[in-house]
């Protein structure tokens, strides 16, 4: 019988190893798996590559795996943000290496790799600082940009809800690197709200099916992140 | 010089939107189109994070902070709205499905190249999706202030700045004026009450044209 369901976030992480590349969903707070990220820190892993669209907001999540000085490179389209002091402090004395990808060829190098797609061109960034050093070719009177796949050795995504085989469904604009990070690790962890009976979700409603995730944990009430940056703001006020 | 103030801008600006149009709007001033467009039209607003039908901010107590725009604000889902991944979101924007986008700029050039991801300094960068919406929208719209906070010109011979995208812009909405990047110089489009041709082209760049006129048939 196929069960996914880790008894806990600690075991969905166990074999993440030094210098692995963790995909990690989310765009703000929206879809991010602030459990499983905490639950890695926990477990240790050192030197990791992390791929998600921003680089940690307060000091929860990703930006506490980053102060954990677990991270080697951040590849990401945003790592500005109203409470990205973590990522700042780092970046700004080198302990910390940047690729900055435009936002859709984030996305498109996540899904290629999940499609069996080395590489492909776009005309994004194309006479940019994005490109320098990249390959060009003209298409169609446009010069394009050669952009590599973006493979994980592991994705930790959240969705609403899964069952036993793992297929998910999403929840509004949380959905958003989900359905590609799941696609395209090894191994694709998914933090869900609610694990539900094999049978209980509706096929046509399935956004993410079973054969691309590995592991799934519930996490009925996860931390907001909006609560803790308010404390955040609160104790900065006072 | 009087002109536009910033929510004449964007109302100028959202009287251009065509109804059914897709629309994707950047952050910070160009958020300001979506409170401006003409009651008779129905112009489908796209959020880059995976909305088509975005409404605008909830009623206090009604936030979802499942349903947030690219500024990571809190909004609302219209009748007849979607949601999806982010490889079709910005399939969308790279594949032209997006009709207008409308950036707000640091330094637009009169040949069309646009700077407003990199201030060329330290500090932490961020693209997010402007690149892809330069290169990728069938329509892109600039609306910004015409000078900086210190008066310099924003509209240019030449960027100075880091480039967003190469010869991607259509048009230009400023507190001054509407105008339209034409290769050498800026066309006028219209002038903003209160300001006269001497002040526009003072503030300018580069020089500055009067609309074509059509030709006599």
């Amino acid at each position: 019988m196929i069960n996914k369901q880790c008894s806990s976030a600690a075991e969905a992480v166990r074999d993440v190893f030094d210098g692995a590349v963790i995909l990690i969903s989310g765009f703000g707070e929206a879809g991010n798996p602030t459990e499983l990220v905490h639950a890695l820190i926990d477990q240790g892993a050192r030197e990791l590559t992390v791929v998600n669209n921003n680089a940690g907001n307060g000091e929860i999540g990703l930006a506490r795996l980053l102060g954990a000085g677990r991270v080697r490179k951040v590849i990401c389209s945003f790592p500005k943000g109203s409470h990205s002091h973590i990522f700042d402090r780092l970046y700004r004395s080198g302990k910390i290496e940047l690729e900055l990808v435009p936002q859709g060829t984030l996305a498109e190098r996540i899904r290629a790799a999940g499609a069996g797609i080395p590489a492909f061109f776009t005309p994004t960034a194309a006479g940019t600082e994005l490109a320098s050093g990249k390959e060009v070719r003209e298409f169609n009177g446009r010069t394009h940009v050669l952009e590599r796949a973006l493979p994980g050795d592991f994705a930790l995504i959240k969705a609403e809800r899964a069952d036993r085989w793992g297929n998910l469904v999403y929840r509004k604009a949380a959905r958003n690197f989900g359905p590609l990070m799941a696609m395209a690790a090894r191994v694709t962890v998914a933090q869900v709200r609610q694990v539900v009976e094999l049978g209980a979700i509706d096929p046509e409603a399935v956004v993410t099916p079973s054969i691309f995730v590995n592991r799934v944990v519930g996490i009925a009430d996860p931390i907001r992140e909006r609560d803790h940056l308010a404390q955040l703001d609160a104790a900065n006020a006072s | 010089m009087t002109g536009w103030t910033s929510d004449q801008m964007a109302a100028r600006a959202a009287a251009d939107l065509e109804d059914g149009a897709f629309v994707n709007l950047g952050i910070g001033l160009p958020e300001r189109v979506a409170d401006f467009v003409p009651s008779d039209r129905e112009v489908i607003l796209h959020s880059e994070n995976g909305i088509l039908g975005m409404g605008p901010r909830p009623e206090a107590g009604h936030e979802d902070f499942d349903l947030i725009n690219a500024g990571k604000k809190c909004v609302s889902l219209n009748r007849g709205g979607a949601f999806f991944h982010h490889a079709d979101s910005f399939a969308m924007i790279r594949g032209r499905h997006i009709d207008v986008c409308v950036l707000g700029a640091y330094e637009v050039a009169c040949n069309g190249d646009l700077a407003n991801w990199s201030t060329g300094q330290g500090g932490t960068p961020g693209v997010g999706g402007a690149m892809d919406l330069a290169n990728g929208a069938r329509s892109v719209w600039v609306l910004t202030m015409h000078t900086t906070r210190e008066g310099r010109p924003k509209l240019m011979r030449e960027i100075s700045l880091p480039a967003t995208g190469r010869a991607a812009v259509q048009r230009i909405y400023t507190n001054l004026a509407v105008l339209r990047p034409a290769g050498k110089s800026f066309e006028l489009i219209e002038l903003a009450p209160g300001c006269d041709w001497d002040t526009l082209c003072a503030h300018t760049g580069a020089p500055v044209v009067a609309q074509a006129r059509p030709a006599h048939r």
